[in-house]
C-alpha cells in the first residue's frame, strides 16, 4: 500500500500537459494585454502640462507651472492632459488619485512621474496609499477639476 | 493535566519535554507555541475589525495604536505561525519519513526553537510601529525607539532561527536518510520541507543584512536607506523583497506538501503524479526568485524593469497550477472521504485558486496601479495565508492528532471549526478584495464614511468574527480532546483501509 508514490503512466500525462498548455496560453494573453496597456499609458504626452507634488508627513503641496502654490488642494482644467513630479521631503508616501486610477510613490531623492487626462468635472478624493505614520489615514486632498 | 497530555502515548513532566532534544518534543514544542501565536495574531486581528466596523475611533482611540496592532499582527502570523508550525510539522515528521532516529543535529534542533521566544518577546514587548515591512526612511527617521529596535533585533533572532532549522532539514533529508531510501521515493512532505530550506538558505541572508543596515542607519552610524544622508530607500525594498518573495513560497510550499500527503489518502487512489509533483516543487523554487519587484511597479521602476518582473511572476504560476491539477486528478474517481482533514483540505485548495486568480491581477502591470497598496492586496494574501495556508494546516493538525495524543478529537465540533473558517474567510477576504476595487488604503485607522465603504468594513468584521468562534471550536476540541477523547485506532483511525502512517519503519516516541 505505498499510495504516496504510486504513478500514473501514459495518457494521464498528455492531458497534465494540455493543462499546463493551457496555462501558459492564459498567462501569455495576460502578459500581452498588460505589456499593450502598459506601454500606452507609459509616454506622457507633449502636451502634458507639468504640476509639482511634494508629499511630506501629513498633507500634498501641489506646484504649477507659474509658480502658484496649493496646499491640500488642486484645481486643474477639464480636457487638459498633466504629467505629476512627485517627491516626498521626509518618508515614502503614494500619490493616488482614485477616481483617475493614478499612483505613484513619492519617494524622497526621486521624482516620479505619472500622468493623465483631467476629462471629467468635478471634486475627487486625492489620498496617500503607502503608510506613512500616525496621521497617514487622514493625508488627503482635494482634486478639482473645473471648466 | 500536568502531565502534557499532548503527548498522551508516554505521559511525562513538561520540563522533561521542554528541556528535550528529542525531534518529537522539539515538534510538539514548535506546534504548540505557533498555535499559541496564532492565536494572540488573530486576537490582533479581531481588534483591527472591531475597530473598522463603524467610521471613526471607536475601541482604539490612538492611530499610532493601531499602527502597532497591524504590525505585530503580520509579524506574528508570518514569523510566529506560519513558519515554526511548519518546522514542527517538519520535526515531527521528516526523521520519521527518511527513517533516521533524529533530526541531524538535535542541540542545534533545540536551539533553533529556543530562539523563538526571546525573538518574540522582543517583537511583543517592542510593538513597533513600523509595518511588517518596515520600509525606511519611516523606519529609520520616524519610528520611535525602542521599539523599533527591538522588531529589528526581534526579527534577526527569527531569521537566524529559521536559517538553523533549515540548515538541519537539508542535511537530515540529504545525508541522514536511509540508503535504502531514493530521493525521489522520499514523501511529498519532505521534498516540501527540502525545498523551503533550500529558498530559506538562499534568501533569508539578505533580509539579515538588510536588518542590520537598517539598525546602523537609525543609529545614524550609516545612510544606507537614508536620502538625507545620500541613500536609497528602494535599494531596502529590493533586498527586503528579494527575501520575501521567496519567502511567501516558503509559507505556501509546507502547506502544499501536507495536501499531497492528505489527497492520496483520503482519496483512496494513489498520487496522480509524484515526478510532476517534485518538477512543479523546483521550478517554483527556481522561479520564486524572479519575481521580488512586483511588489515594488509602483516605486517608479522603468518599463523594462516592470515587463521583466511581470514574466517573472507569471512564470511560477504553472508550477502553482500543476500542484493543483496532480490534486483534483488524484480525487477524481477516487472515493473521497471527507473527513475533518480532507475538508480543510479541499477547501484550502478552492481558496487557493481565488488567492492565484488575484495574484496575477496584482501582476499585471496596468492592473498593479489600481490594487497595489489598496485593501485588494490584503484580501489577497490573506487569502493565501489564511483562505489556503491556515486551512490545510488546521487540517494536518487533525490529521496529526491521533499520532500525537493516541485520542482522536470530536467530528462535529471540528466541522463546526472547518464551516466557521472557510465560510468566515471567504466573507472577510472577499470583502476586502472589493473595498480595496473601491480605492480603501490598507493600514488606515479610519476611511470616509461612504454607505459602500462601510457596508463592507462591517460585512468584513461579520466574516472576521466568525472564524474566530471557529477558533474557539478548535481550542475546546484541542484541549477536551487531547485530554478526554475517545483513544483511537492508530492502525486506521480515520477509517480510509490505509495503515496510519505505513512508511513509519519505528516508533517515534520511543
Amino acid at each position: 500500500m505505498s499510495s504516496h508514490t504510486g504513478e500514473r503512466k501514459g495518457s494521464h500525462y498528455t492531458l497534465e500537459w494540455l493543462y499546463v498548455a493551457a496555462v501558459i496560453a492564459l498567462l501569455g494573453w495576460a502578459s500581452v494585454d498588460a505589456w499593450i496597456v502598459e506601454k500606452n499609458i507609459d509616454e506622457i504626452p507633449e502636451s502634458a502640462i507639468t504640476i509639482k507634488v511634494v508629499a511630506q508627513q501629513w498633507f500634498w503641496t501641489f506646484e504649477h507651472p507659474d509658480g502658484k502654490k496649493e496646499v491640500g488642494e488642486l484645481h486643474l482644467k477639464v480636457g487638459q492632459a498633466y504629467r505629476f513630479e512627485i517627491t516626498s521631503k521626509d518618508v515614502i508616501h503614494s500619490f493616488n488619485v482614485p477616481f483617475y486610477l493614478s499612483l505613484m510613490d513619492a519617494v524622497p531623492g526621486r521624482i516620479n512621474k505619472t500622468w493623465f487626462v483631467a476629462d471629467a468635472p468635478g471634486e475627487f478624493l486625492i489620498q496617500c496609499r503607502e503608510y506613512c505614520g500616525l496621521l497617514h489615514y487622514q493625508m488627503r486632498a482635494t482634486l478639482y477639476v473645473e471648466a | 493535566m500536568t502531565s502534557m497530555v499532548l503527548e498522551i502515548r508516554r505521559p511525562r513532566q513538561l520540563w522533561q519535554i521542554l528541556f528535550s532534544t528529542h525531534h518529537t518534543d522539539v515538534a510538539l514544542l514548535y506546534i504548540v507555541t505557533s498555535f499559541v501565536f496564532l492565536f494572540m495574531g488573530g486576537a490582533l486581528a479581531l481588534l483591527m475589525r472591531t475597530e473598522l466596523f463603524t467610521p471613526g475611533p471607536t475601541i482604539i482611540q490612538d492611530p499610532s495604536e493601531f499602527a502597532r496592532i497591524f504590525t505585530v499582527h503580520g509579524t506574528t502570523m508570518l514569523f510566529l505561525w506560519a513558519i515554526p508550525f511548519a518546522a514542527g510539522v517538519g520535526n515531527y515528521l521528516v526523521p520519521i519519513m527518511v527513517r533516521y532516529k533524529d533530526m541531524a543535529f538535535p542541540k542545534l534542533n533545540a536551539v533553533a526553537y529556543w530562539m523563538i521566544p526571546p525573538g518574540a518577546a522582543l517583537v511583543w514587548l517592542g510593538f513597533a510601529d513600523i509595518g511588517w515591512t518596515a520600509y525606511p526612511p519611516y523606519s529609520i527617521i520616524s519610528a520611535a525607539g525602542p521599539a523599533a529596535d527591538m522588531w529589528i533585533f526581534g526579527l534577526k533572532i527569527l531569521g537566524l532561527s529559521s536559517i538553523l532549522a533549515s540548515i538541519n532539514f537539508v542535511v537530515t533529508i540529504i545525508k541522514c536518510k536511509h540508503p535504502d531510501l531514493p530521493l525521489m521515493k522520499i514523501p511529498m512532505f519532505v521534498w516540501s520541507m527540502l525545498i523551503i530550506s533550500f529558498m530559506t538558505l538562499a534568501a533569508m541572508p539578505t533580509f539579515a543584512a538588510s536588518l542590520i543596515m537598517l539598525y546602523t542607519d537609525r543609529l545614524g552610524l550609516s545612510g544606507f536607506f537614508n536620502p538625507a544622508m545620500g541613500g536609497d530607500p528602494i535599494a531596502y525594498q529590493h533586498l527586503f523583497w528579494f527575501t520575501f518573495h521567496p519567502e511567501v513560497y516558503i509559507f505556501l510550499l509546507p502547506a502544499i506538501g501536507m495536501a499531497y500527503e492528505l489527497v492520496p489518502r483520503f482519496s483512496r487512489k494513489p498520487l496522480f503524479s509524484y515526478t510532476s509533483g517534485v518538477i512543479a516543487f523546483t521550478l517554483l523554487m527556481v522561479t520564486s526568485f524572479a519575481a521580488w519587484a512586483h511588489h515594488m511597479y509602483a516605486t517608479g521602476l522603468d518599463f523594462a524593469t516592470k515587463t521583466v518582473f511581470m514574466i517573472g511572476t507569471f512564470a511560477a504560476v504553472p508550477f502553482s497550477a500543476m500542484h493543483i491539477f496532480n490534486w483534483l486528478a488524484t480525487m477524481w474517481g477516487g472515493r473521497i472521504k471527507l473527513a475533518t482533514p480532507m475538508k480543510f483540505v479541499v477547501g484550502g485548495i478552492m481558496l487557493f485558486f481565488a488567492s492565484g486568480a488575484g495574484g496575477a491581477v496584482n501582476t499585471a502591470m496596468p492592473l498593479d496601479f489600481i490594487t497595489h497598496d489598496t485593501y485588494f492586496v490584503v484580501g489577497h494574501f490573506h487569502m493565501m495565508l489564511m483562505g489556503t495556508i491556515t486551512l490545510i494546516f488546521f487540517g494536518f493538525a487533525y490529521y496529526l492528532f491521533p499520532l500525537i495524543t493516541g485520542r482522536m478529537y470530536h467530528e462535529r465540533l471540528a466541522s463546526v471549526h472547518f464551516w466557521l473558517t472557510f465560510i468566515g474567510a471567504i466573507i472577510v477576504f472577499g470583502a476586502q478584495h472589493q473595498l480595496g476595487l473601491l480605492g480603501m488604503p490598507r493600514r488606515v485607522f479610519d476611511y470616509t464614511p461612504l454607505p459602500d465603504l462601510i457596508a463592507l468594513n462591517q460585512l468584513a468584521t461579520i466574516g472576521a468574527f466568525l472564524i474566530g468562534a471557529g477558533m474557539i471550536a478548535f481550542l475546546i476540541n484541542m484541549l477536551r480532546s487531547s485530554a478526554k477523547g475517545k483513544p483511537a485506532k492508530m492502525e486506521d483511525p480515520f477509517e480510509i483501509g490505509e495503515q496510519y502512517f505505513d512508511y513509519r519503519r519505528r516508533e517515534p516516541h520511543t
